[in-house]
């Protein structure tokens, strides 16, 4: 279950940001940021394995003492961080992946949409329900 | 497939209508530039969806080669037949039986019509490029119908 859900395009602004409790909604807006620079870093991947270049999913970018941050990026250069609660470590490789995978056909579906213009933020609300059935449900 | 006559059709008609809104006195320009600006958001879509699940590419070339070969043949149902490059960011995809062209008459009498034919192409190019990563400007030409050539001049900022 995720705490922080963002979308950023490709001149790294961000397209859809939405965290669950929204005391500490700075705090992950700034995490979400820092954490392109890691996003960079393993796009560019200089002298990494051919295998890893040719993945979507990037892993685990940086763990903090509360959060874990997630991040896979698109053919089209869209990328998708997730921030988990640490504590909540049960939360297995494949389920981040597939959290991923859910995300990238629902952007896919949004970006077909000929009302949308890419560039713009995401309002689409299929894409709103998405993700709130992703992040941990606020008490 | 009756799905490509569909497309066909609809490809067809859709030029003939913007042909029809645009007056007399402004000639192919406008017709061109709208054909183009809507195959440019068509690429964009398209490519977002066939590259869902393929692997990160590695460079310009394996772009150019995934346009000529998986793309061409998911819209076209063929590929394009011959890739040309000057290693310096012009590159000339050659197709020797274009689909939307193989309709019109392989004689001279329709030559001066091909380009609005191929403007739809030229901009959904241009779009998947751009959606890619790679800003580019897309130029067709037809010599002898139903062959055309589109260049592709790749621009570094």
């Amino acid at each position: 279950m995720a705490v922080c859900i963002a979308v950023i395009a490709k001149e790294n602004y961000p397209l859809y940001i939405r965290s669950v409790p929204t005391q500490g909604e700075l705090k992950f807006h700034y995490t979400v940021h820092t954490s392109l620079d890691v996003v960079e870093e393993k796009i560019s991947g200089v002298g990494k394995a051919l295998a890893d270049q040719r993945e979507l999913y990037l892993g685990l970018l940086y763990p903090t003492e509360d959060y874990k941050v997630y991040g896979y990026v698109t053919n089209s250069k869209v990328k998708f961080v997730i921030v988990v609660d640490s504590s909540n470590a049960s939360l297995r490789d494949n389920e981040i992946r597939s959290m991923f995978r859910k995300l990238h056909n629902s952007f896919t579906d949004v970006m077909c949409n000929p009302f949308y213009n890419p560039g713009d933020p995401i309002q689409s609300k299929a894409f709103d329900s998405i993700v709130s059935a992703m992040m941990v449900q606020a008490c | 497939m009756a799905d490509e006559a569909l497309f066909q059709f609809l490809h067809s008609e859709i030029i003939q209508y913007i042909n029809s809104a645009e007056t007399g006195e402004s000639e192919n320009g406008r017709c061109v530039s709208k054909l183009e600006n809507m195959g440019f958001r068509v690429g964009q879509g398209l490519i977002e969806r066939f590259t869902k699940d393929t692997p990160r590419f590695k460079d310009e070339l394996d772009v150019m080669k995934f346009i000529c070969k998986d793309f061409w043949t998911s819209v076209f149902k063929k590929q394009i037949d011959n890739l040309r490059t000057n290693h310096q960011g012009i590159y000339v995809l050659q197709d020797n039986k274009f689909r939307l062209l193989t309709q019109l008459s392989a004689g001279k009498q329709y030559l001066e019509h091909a380009p609005k034919f191929l403007a739809f192409t030229c901009g959904l190019v241009r779009g998947a490029l751009s959606n890619l990563g790679v800003k580019s400007i897309v130029t067709a030409e037809v010599s002898v119908m139903p062959a055309c050539k589109f260049q592709v001049m790749i621009q570094k900022i």
